[in-house]
Protein backbone atom coordinates (compact mmCIF):
# COMPACT_ATOMS: atom_id res chain seq x y z
CA UNK A 1 0.00 0.00 0.00
CA UNK A 2 3.07 2.39 0.60
CA UNK A 3 5.15 1.60 -1.97
CA UNK A 4 6.74 4.37 -4.31
CA UNK A 5 8.33 3.97 -7.60
CA UNK A 6 11.34 6.13 -8.98
CA UNK A 7 10.30 7.55 -11.85
CA UNK A 8 11.89 10.45 -14.00
CA UNK A 9 9.26 13.83 -14.47
CA UNK A 10 9.47 14.76 -18.21
CA UNK A 11 6.68 17.38 -18.76
CA UNK A 12 4.96 19.39 -16.34
CA UNK A 13 1.71 21.23 -16.61
CA UNK A 14 -1.05 22.96 -14.96
CA UNK A 15 -4.36 21.14 -14.77
CA UNK A 16 -7.68 22.03 -12.25
CA UNK A 17 -5.39 24.47 -10.32
CA UNK A 18 -2.74 21.38 -9.89
CA UNK A 19 0.76 20.98 -10.88
CA UNK A 20 0.30 17.66 -13.18
CA UNK A 21 3.38 15.94 -14.95
CA UNK A 22 3.94 13.04 -16.87
CA UNK A 23 6.43 10.43 -15.12
CA UNK A 24 8.78 7.95 -16.93
CA UNK A 25 9.08 4.83 -14.79
CA UNK A 26 11.88 2.91 -17.12
CA UNK A 27 9.49 3.47 -20.41
CA UNK A 28 6.33 3.34 -19.11
CA UNK A 29 4.82 7.08 -19.27
CA UNK A 30 1.54 7.78 -16.29
CA UNK A 31 0.59 11.05 -15.59
CA UNK A 32 1.11 12.05 -11.82
CA UNK A 33 0.24 14.54 -9.49
CA UNK A 34 3.34 17.28 -8.61
CA UNK A 35 1.21 19.20 -6.39
CA UNK A 36 3.03 18.07 -3.59
CA UNK A 37 6.91 19.08 -4.73
CA UNK A 38 6.35 22.28 -6.40
CA UNK A 39 10.12 23.03 -6.85
CA UNK A 40 10.48 19.56 -9.32
CA UNK A 41 12.20 20.49 -12.06
CA UNK A 42 11.86 18.31 -15.72
CA UNK A 43 14.81 15.46 -15.40
CA UNK A 44 14.41 15.46 -11.75
CA UNK A 45 13.32 12.01 -10.32
CA UNK A 46 10.46 12.01 -7.66
CA UNK A 47 9.10 9.25 -6.07
CA UNK A 48 5.20 8.16 -6.94
CA UNK A 49 2.23 6.88 -4.76
CA UNK A 50 -0.81 5.88 -5.85
CA UNK A 51 -0.15 8.39 -8.77
CA UNK A 52 1.61 11.50 -6.27
CA UNK A 53 4.88 12.49 -5.73
CA UNK A 54 5.68 12.65 -2.62
CA UNK A 55 9.27 13.13 -2.68
CA UNK A 56 12.20 14.86 -5.16
CA UNK A 57 14.59 12.23 -5.16
CA UNK A 58 17.80 13.57 -3.37
CA UNK A 59 20.27 12.44 -6.25
CA UNK A 60 23.66 13.70 -4.60
CA UNK A 61 22.28 11.81 -1.22
CA UNK A 62 21.26 8.63 -3.57
CA UNK A 63 25.35 8.32 -4.86
CA UNK A 64 26.31 9.35 -1.82
CA UNK A 65 25.32 6.37 -0.11
CA UNK A 66 26.09 3.71 -2.78
CA UNK A 67 29.37 5.01 -2.76
CA UNK A 68 29.65 4.68 0.77
CA UNK A 69 28.09 1.47 1.09
CA UNK A 70 31.11 0.64 -2.08
CA UNK A 71 33.69 1.84 0.24
CA UNK A 72 33.03 -0.14 3.11
CA UNK A 73 32.50 -3.33 0.70
CA UNK A 74 36.10 -2.41 -0.71
CA UNK A 75 37.23 -2.85 3.09
CA UNK A 76 35.46 -5.78 3.51
CA UNK A 77 36.88 -7.59 0.75
CA UNK A 78 40.47 -6.06 2.45
CA UNK A 79 39.39 -7.95 5.70
CA UNK A 80 38.68 -11.48 4.70
CA UNK A 81 38.01 -12.33 8.42
CA UNK A 82 34.86 -10.25 7.89
CA UNK A 83 33.68 -12.48 4.98
CA UNK A 84 33.42 -15.51 7.24
CA UNK A 85 30.41 -17.09 7.63
CA UNK A 86 29.11 -15.64 4.09
CA UNK A 87 29.09 -19.00 2.04
CA UNK A 88 27.02 -20.77 4.77
CA UNK B 1 15.52 1.25 -13.41
CA UNK B 2 17.44 4.12 -12.19
CA UNK B 3 17.22 4.35 -8.18
CA UNK B 4 15.88 1.07 -8.01
CA UNK B 5 18.42 -1.48 -9.39
CA UNK B 6 21.11 -0.23 -7.65
CA UNK B 7 19.56 -0.68 -4.80
CA UNK B 8 18.77 -4.78 -5.23
CA UNK B 9 22.72 -5.43 -5.53
CA UNK B 10 22.89 -8.93 -4.56
CA UNK B 11 26.64 -8.35 -3.81
CA UNK B 12 26.25 -4.57 -1.35
CA UNK B 13 23.99 -6.92 0.54
CA UNK B 14 25.85 -9.89 1.38
CA UNK B 15 28.85 -7.37 2.18
CA UNK B 16 26.22 -5.92 4.80
CA UNK B 17 24.84 -9.35 6.02
CA UNK B 18 28.38 -10.28 6.73
CA UNK B 19 28.94 -6.75 8.63
CA UNK B 20 25.80 -7.79 10.61
CA UNK B 21 27.05 -10.86 11.27
CA UNK B 22 30.49 -9.63 12.60
CA UNK B 23 28.45 -7.06 14.71
CA UNK B 24 26.25 -8.91 16.37
CA UNK B 25 26.61 -10.99 19.92
CA UNK B 26 23.41 -11.76 21.22
CA UNK B 27 19.23 -11.92 20.40
CA UNK B 28 17.51 -8.60 19.29
CA UNK B 29 13.71 -8.92 18.82
CA UNK B 30 13.47 -6.20 15.43
CA UNK B 31 9.97 -4.95 14.01
CA UNK B 32 9.66 -3.59 10.20
CA UNK B 33 6.43 -1.99 10.96
CA UNK B 34 5.62 -1.49 6.98
CA UNK B 35 4.12 -4.76 5.48
CA UNK B 36 5.29 -3.70 2.21
CA UNK B 37 8.75 -4.01 3.64
CA UNK B 38 7.79 -7.20 5.28
CA UNK B 39 6.65 -8.17 1.49
CA UNK B 40 10.27 -7.36 0.67
CA UNK B 41 12.07 -8.86 3.31
CA UNK B 42 10.53 -12.06 2.45
CA UNK B 43 10.85 -12.00 -1.15
CA UNK B 44 14.38 -11.70 -1.24
CA UNK B 45 15.06 -13.87 1.50
CA UNK B 46 16.73 -11.30 3.99
CA UNK B 47 15.05 -13.30 6.78
CA UNK B 48 17.08 -16.19 6.17
CA UNK B 49 19.74 -14.86 5.52
CA UNK B 50 20.71 -12.84 8.57
CA UNK B 51 21.98 -14.50 11.67
CA UNK B 52 19.93 -16.31 13.99
CA UNK B 53 20.45 -14.41 16.95
CA UNK B 54 18.41 -11.48 14.65
CA UNK B 55 14.90 -12.14 14.65
CA UNK B 56 12.63 -9.88 12.31
CA UNK B 57 8.84 -9.27 13.95
CA UNK B 58 6.01 -8.63 11.35
CA UNK B 59 4.40 -5.03 12.48
CA UNK B 60 0.85 -3.89 11.66
CA UNK B 61 1.84 -1.44 8.75
CA UNK B 62 -0.49 -3.07 5.95
CA UNK B 63 -3.80 -0.60 6.16
CA UNK B 64 -5.86 -3.33 4.04
CA UNK B 65 -5.23 -5.71 7.08
CA UNK B 66 -5.96 -3.61 9.78
CA UNK B 67 -9.28 -1.54 8.10
CA UNK B 68 -11.79 -2.67 10.61
CA UNK B 69 -14.38 -5.02 9.69
CA UNK B 70 -17.15 -3.01 10.10
CA UNK B 71 -16.08 -0.62 7.74
CA UNK B 72 -15.53 -3.79 5.40
CA UNK B 73 -19.45 -4.43 5.41
CA UNK B 74 -20.09 -1.51 4.89
CA UNK B 75 -18.10 -0.89 2.19
CA UNK B 76 -19.72 -4.28 1.01
CA UNK B 77 -23.34 -2.78 1.76
CA UNK B 78 -22.94 0.58 -0.24
CA UNK B 79 -21.26 -1.41 -2.82
CA UNK B 80 -24.37 -3.56 -3.57
CA UNK B 81 -26.37 -0.81 -4.15
CA UNK B 82 -27.37 -0.46 -7.78
CA UNK B 83 -27.15 3.81 -7.15
CA UNK B 84 -23.34 3.44 -6.59
CA UNK B 85 -20.21 2.79 -8.46
CA UNK B 86 -17.82 1.74 -5.50
CA UNK B 87 -14.04 2.29 -5.83
CA UNK B 88 -11.41 1.29 -4.44
CA UNK B 89 -7.38 0.70 -4.39
CA UNK B 90 -7.24 -3.13 -5.92
CA UNK B 91 -6.37 -4.93 -2.46
CA UNK B 92 -9.42 -4.10 -0.93
CA UNK B 93 -11.45 -6.67 -3.27
CA UNK B 94 -10.58 -9.95 -1.87
CA UNK B 95 -10.42 -9.00 2.08
CA UNK B 96 -13.13 -11.03 3.71
CA UNK B 97 -16.19 -9.36 5.03
CA UNK B 98 -18.11 -11.09 7.43
CA UNK B 99 -19.81 -12.70 4.83
CA UNK B 100 -18.44 -12.23 1.86
CA UNK B 101 -16.06 -9.87 -0.05
CA UNK B 102 -16.00 -6.86 -2.42
CA UNK B 103 -14.49 -9.33 -5.37
CA UNK B 104 -18.22 -11.10 -4.71
CA UNK B 105 -20.21 -7.96 -4.99
CA UNK B 106 -18.71 -7.19 -8.21
CA UNK B 107 -19.34 -10.75 -9.34
CA UNK B 108 -22.65 -10.76 -8.69
CA UNK B 109 -23.03 -7.49 -10.61
CA UNK B 110 -22.48 -4.20 -8.09
CA UNK B 111 -20.18 -1.22 -10.20
CA UNK B 112 -17.01 -1.97 -8.61
CA UNK B 113 -14.01 -0.50 -10.15
CA UNK B 114 -10.55 -0.95 -8.62
CA UNK B 115 -8.45 2.95 -9.51
CA UNK B 116 -4.91 3.80 -9.07
CA UNK B 117 -5.49 7.07 -8.08
CA UNK B 118 -7.78 8.81 -5.85
CA UNK B 119 -8.15 11.27 -8.90
CA UNK B 120 -9.10 8.49 -11.23
CA UNK B 121 -12.21 7.63 -8.77
CA UNK B 122 -13.23 11.24 -8.99
CA UNK B 123 -12.95 11.19 -12.87
CA UNK B 124 -15.44 8.78 -12.53
CA UNK B 125 -17.94 10.65 -10.44
CA UNK B 126 -17.18 13.50 -13.27
CA UNK B 127 -18.35 10.94 -15.94
CA UNK B 128 -21.59 9.49 -13.97
CA UNK B 129 -22.89 12.72 -12.99
CA UNK B 130 -26.19 10.30 -11.93
CA UNK B 131 -24.53 8.11 -10.13
CA UNK B 132 -23.13 8.53 -6.77
CA UNK B 133 -19.09 7.45 -6.43
CA UNK B 134 -18.06 6.20 -3.39
CA UNK B 135 -14.02 5.91 -2.79
CA UNK B 136 -12.84 3.38 -0.36
CA UNK B 137 -9.80 5.96 1.37
CA UNK B 138 -7.86 3.69 3.52
CA UNK B 139 -3.79 4.00 4.38
CA UNK B 140 -1.33 5.29 6.57
CA UNK B 141 0.12 9.04 6.13
CA UNK B 142 1.69 8.09 2.83
CA UNK B 143 -1.82 7.81 1.36
CA UNK B 144 -3.70 10.18 3.29
CA UNK B 145 -2.20 13.56 1.37
CA UNK B 146 -3.25 12.02 -2.03
CA UNK B 147 -7.01 11.29 -0.62
CA UNK B 148 -7.16 14.37 0.96
CA UNK B 149 -6.44 16.07 -2.38
CA UNK B 150 -9.27 14.09 -3.86
CA UNK B 151 -11.56 15.52 -1.32
CA UNK B 152 -10.71 19.07 -1.66
CA UNK B 153 -10.52 18.80 -5.73
CA UNK B 154 -14.23 17.43 -5.28
CA UNK B 155 -15.17 20.68 -3.10
CA UNK B 156 -13.37 23.02 -4.92
CA UNK B 157 -14.70 21.70 -8.83
CA UNK B 158 -18.47 21.44 -6.63
CA UNK B 159 -17.94 17.76 -7.79
CA UNK B 160 -21.14 16.44 -5.58
CA UNK B 161 -21.65 12.80 -6.34
CA UNK B 162 -18.54 12.32 -4.67
CA UNK B 163 -17.95 10.68 -1.35
CA UNK B 164 -15.11 8.95 0.73
CA UNK B 165 -15.43 5.76 3.16
CA UNK B 166 -12.66 6.82 5.20
CA UNK B 167 -10.46 4.21 7.12
CA UNK B 168 -7.35 6.39 7.51
CA UNK B 169 -4.90 4.91 10.32
CA UNK B 170 -1.62 6.76 12.00
CA UNK B 171 1.68 4.94 12.31
CA UNK B 172 2.93 6.57 15.53
CA UNK B 173 0.17 5.71 18.04
CA UNK B 174 0.59 2.23 16.82
CA UNK B 175 4.10 1.99 17.65
CA UNK B 176 3.42 3.20 21.04
CA UNK B 177 0.73 0.68 21.58
CA UNK B 178 3.07 -2.34 20.78
CA UNK B 179 5.68 -0.69 23.25
CA UNK B 180 3.27 -0.10 25.57
CA UNK B 181 1.61 -3.69 25.56
CA UNK B 182 3.31 -5.98 28.48
CA UNK B 183 2.68 -8.89 25.55
CA UNK B 184 5.26 -7.58 23.24
CA UNK B 185 8.57 -6.90 23.50
CA UNK B 186 10.72 -5.50 20.99
CA UNK B 187 14.04 -4.14 20.95
CA UNK B 188 14.14 -1.48 17.84
CA UNK B 189 12.34 -0.35 15.24
CA UNK B 190 12.60 0.17 11.18
CA UNK B 191 10.11 2.64 10.10
CA UNK B 192 8.30 2.84 6.86
CA UNK B 193 10.10 4.76 4.57
CA UNK B 194 7.47 6.32 2.63
CA UNK B 195 4.99 6.99 6.01
CA UNK B 196 8.42 9.26 7.23
CA UNK B 197 8.66 10.69 3.13
CA UNK B 198 5.65 12.84 4.39
CA UNK B 199 5.32 12.95 7.96
CA UNK B 200 9.54 13.26 8.81
CA UNK B 201 10.81 11.69 11.24
CA UNK B 202 10.86 14.00 14.24
CA UNK B 203 7.99 12.59 15.74
CA UNK B 204 10.03 9.52 16.84
CA UNK B 205 12.08 11.64 18.56
CA UNK B 206 9.74 11.79 21.86
CA UNK B 207 9.41 7.55 21.38
CA UNK B 208 13.35 6.67 21.67
CA UNK B 209 13.65 9.28 24.42
CA UNK B 210 10.92 7.79 26.55
CA UNK B 211 11.33 4.04 25.81
CA UNK B 212 15.07 3.83 24.79
CA UNK B 213 14.23 1.85 21.22
CA UNK B 214 16.47 2.24 18.23
CA UNK B 215 14.40 3.91 15.12
CA UNK B 216 15.67 3.91 11.88
CA UNK B 217 13.91 4.62 8.72
CA UNK B 218 14.44 2.57 6.23
CA UNK B 219 13.94 2.21 2.38
CA UNK B 220 11.97 -1.07 0.57
CA UNK B 221 14.84 -2.55 -1.27
CA UNK B 222 17.65 -5.52 -0.26
CA UNK B 223 20.09 -2.79 0.21
CA UNK B 224 18.52 -0.59 1.88
CA UNK B 225 16.82 -3.00 4.45
CA UNK B 226 20.00 -4.92 4.87
CA UNK B 227 21.85 -1.21 5.70
CA UNK B 228 19.10 -0.20 8.51
CA UNK B 229 19.05 -3.55 9.91
CA UNK B 230 23.20 -2.86 10.04
CA UNK B 231 22.79 0.67 11.57
CA UNK B 232 19.89 -0.95 13.85
CA UNK B 233 22.54 -3.60 15.20
CA UNK B 234 25.07 -1.35 15.56
CA UNK B 235 23.39 1.05 18.01
CA UNK B 236 21.57 -2.17 20.28
CA UNK B 237 25.15 -3.93 20.67
CA UNK B 238 25.99 -0.39 21.98
CA UNK B 239 23.36 -0.06 23.88
CA UNK B 240 22.39 3.28 21.74
CA UNK B 241 19.19 4.70 20.93
CA UNK B 242 18.93 6.92 18.50
CA UNK B 243 16.81 8.22 15.40
CA UNK B 244 18.59 7.14 12.08
CA UNK B 245 17.80 7.72 8.94
CA UNK B 246 18.94 5.54 6.20
CA UNK B 247 16.45 6.25 3.43
CA UNK B 248 17.69 9.94 3.03
CA UNK B 249 17.07 10.30 -0.74
CA UNK B 250 13.61 10.51 -0.21
CA UNK B 251 13.08 11.63 3.73
CA UNK B 252 14.15 14.56 5.52
CA UNK B 253 13.50 14.88 8.95
CA UNK B 254 10.76 17.44 8.75
CA UNK B 255 8.98 15.58 5.70
CA UNK B 256 6.56 16.72 2.96
CA UNK B 257 5.75 20.04 4.20
CA UNK B 258 2.73 20.52 1.33
CA UNK B 259 1.53 17.02 1.79
CA UNK B 260 1.18 17.34 5.56
CA UNK B 261 -0.17 20.59 5.39
CA UNK B 262 -3.13 19.02 2.95
CA UNK B 263 -3.72 16.19 5.46
CA UNK B 264 -4.26 18.95 8.36
CA UNK B 265 -6.84 21.17 6.20
CA UNK B 266 -8.90 18.26 5.27
CA UNK B 267 -8.50 15.62 8.15
CA UNK B 268 -8.49 15.61 12.09
CA UNK B 269 -7.44 13.11 14.21
CA UNK B 270 -10.15 10.25 15.59
CA UNK B 271 -9.82 7.43 17.40
CA UNK B 272 -9.61 4.09 15.46
CA UNK B 273 -10.63 0.61 15.56
CA UNK B 274 -7.75 -1.46 13.93
CA UNK B 275 -8.90 -4.69 13.09
CA UNK B 276 -7.67 -7.65 15.36
CA UNK B 277 -5.58 -5.20 17.41
CA UNK B 278 -8.88 -2.88 19.04
CA UNK B 279 -9.17 0.79 19.34
CA UNK B 280 -6.30 2.77 19.54
CA UNK B 281 -6.11 6.24 20.62
CA UNK B 282 -5.46 9.00 18.19
CA UNK B 283 -4.75 6.54 15.93
CA UNK B 284 -6.48 7.62 12.45
CA UNK B 285 -8.10 10.50 10.52
CA UNK B 286 -11.26 11.03 9.75
CA UNK B 287 -12.95 14.26 7.75
CA UNK B 288 -13.25 17.56 9.09
CA UNK B 289 -16.76 18.78 9.49
CA UNK B 290 -16.03 21.88 6.69
CA UNK B 291 -15.72 18.33 4.59
CA UNK B 292 -18.57 16.45 6.11
CA UNK B 293 -20.51 16.02 3.01
CA UNK B 294 -17.97 13.92 1.64
CA UNK B 295 -18.38 11.56 4.53
CA UNK B 296 -20.49 8.40 2.66
CA UNK B 297 -20.90 7.56 6.24
CA UNK B 298 -22.80 10.56 7.14
CA UNK B 299 -24.37 10.68 3.39
CA UNK B 300 -25.54 7.05 4.00
CA UNK B 301 -26.71 6.69 7.71
CA UNK B 302 -28.76 4.08 6.39
CA UNK B 303 -26.00 1.65 6.03
CA UNK B 304 -25.85 -0.11 9.35
CA UNK B 305 -23.83 -2.99 9.88
CA UNK B 306 -25.27 -5.92 12.13
CA UNK B 307 -23.38 -8.25 14.02
CA UNK B 308 -19.82 -8.16 12.07
CA UNK B 309 -18.15 -11.45 12.68
CA UNK B 310 -14.21 -12.94 12.18
CA UNK B 311 -13.46 -16.35 11.25
CA UNK B 312 -12.79 -18.40 14.61
CA UNK B 313 -10.14 -20.02 13.03
CA UNK B 314 -8.34 -16.79 11.83
CA UNK B 315 -5.41 -15.57 14.27
CA UNK B 316 -4.84 -12.10 12.11
CA UNK B 317 -4.60 -10.04 15.26
CA UNK B 318 -1.84 -11.86 16.97
CA UNK B 319 0.43 -11.78 13.57
CA UNK B 320 -0.55 -7.96 13.58
CA UNK B 321 0.76 -7.31 17.02
CA UNK B 322 3.85 -9.53 16.18
CA UNK B 323 2.68 -12.08 19.12
CA UNK B 324 2.20 -14.65 16.20
CA UNK B 325 4.72 -15.46 12.82
CA UNK B 326 1.93 -16.50 9.90
CA UNK B 327 3.06 -20.16 10.04
CA UNK B 328 2.28 -20.84 13.49
CA UNK B 329 -1.36 -20.73 12.54
CA UNK B 330 -2.86 -23.85 12.12
CA UNK B 331 -5.12 -22.50 9.31
CA UNK B 332 -2.04 -21.27 6.94
CA UNK B 333 -1.93 -23.03 3.60
CA UNK B 334 -4.56 -25.41 4.62
CA UNK B 335 -8.37 -23.31 5.03
CA UNK B 336 -6.68 -20.28 4.58
CA UNK B 337 -4.87 -18.84 1.46
CA UNK B 338 -4.60 -16.33 -1.18
CA UNK B 339 -7.28 -17.80 -3.54
CA UNK B 340 -10.03 -18.55 -0.48
CA UNK B 341 -8.18 -15.59 2.42
CA UNK B 342 -9.77 -16.25 6.37
CA UNK B 343 -7.82 -12.60 7.59
CA UNK B 344 -6.81 -9.59 5.41
CA UNK B 345 -3.45 -10.67 6.38
CA UNK B 346 -3.85 -13.33 3.56
CA UNK B 347 -4.98 -11.00 0.78
CA UNK B 348 -2.58 -7.92 0.12
CA UNK B 349 0.72 -7.13 -1.42
CA UNK B 350 1.55 -6.23 2.19
CA UNK B 351 0.15 -9.10 4.55
CA UNK B 352 2.60 -11.26 6.74
CA UNK B 353 0.53 -14.23 5.81
CA UNK B 354 0.27 -13.54 1.99
CA UNK B 355 4.15 -12.79 1.79
CA UNK B 356 4.85 -16.32 3.51
CA UNK B 357 2.50 -18.11 1.69
CA UNK B 358 3.39 -16.71 -1.73
CA UNK B 359 7.19 -17.20 -0.69
CA UNK B 360 7.05 -20.65 0.58
CA UNK B 361 7.62 -20.07 4.62
CA UNK B 362 5.19 -22.61 5.20
CA UNK B 363 7.13 -24.23 8.55
CA UNK B 364 8.85 -22.00 11.33
CA UNK B 365 11.47 -24.94 11.15
CA UNK B 366 12.48 -23.51 7.59
CA UNK B 367 12.98 -19.75 9.38
CA UNK B 368 16.78 -20.28 9.48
Amino acid sequence: MCLGIPGKVIEIYQANDMIMGKVDFGGVIKEACLEFIPDIRVGEYTIIHVGFGISKLDEEEAMRTLEMLREMEMLADELPELNQGLSA
Amino acid sequence: MKYLDEYRDGELTRKLLAEIRQTVTQPWKIMEVCGGQTHSIIKSGLDQLLPPEIDLIHGPGCPVCVTPLELIDKAIALASRPDIIFTSYGDMLRVPGSDRDLFSVKAAGGDVRIVYSPLDALKIAQQNPHKMVVFFGIGFETTAPANAMAVLQAKNQGIENFAMLVSHVTVPPAITAILESPQVQVNAFLAAGHVCTVMGYWEYEALVGKYRVPVIVMGFEPVDIARAILMCVQQLENGEARVENAYARSVEQAGNLPAQSIIKQVFETTDRAWRGIGVIPESGYRLKDTFQQYDAELRFPEIQVINPHESSLCISGLILQGLKKPNECPAFGKECTPQSPLGATMVSSEGACAAYYQYGRYTSSLEK
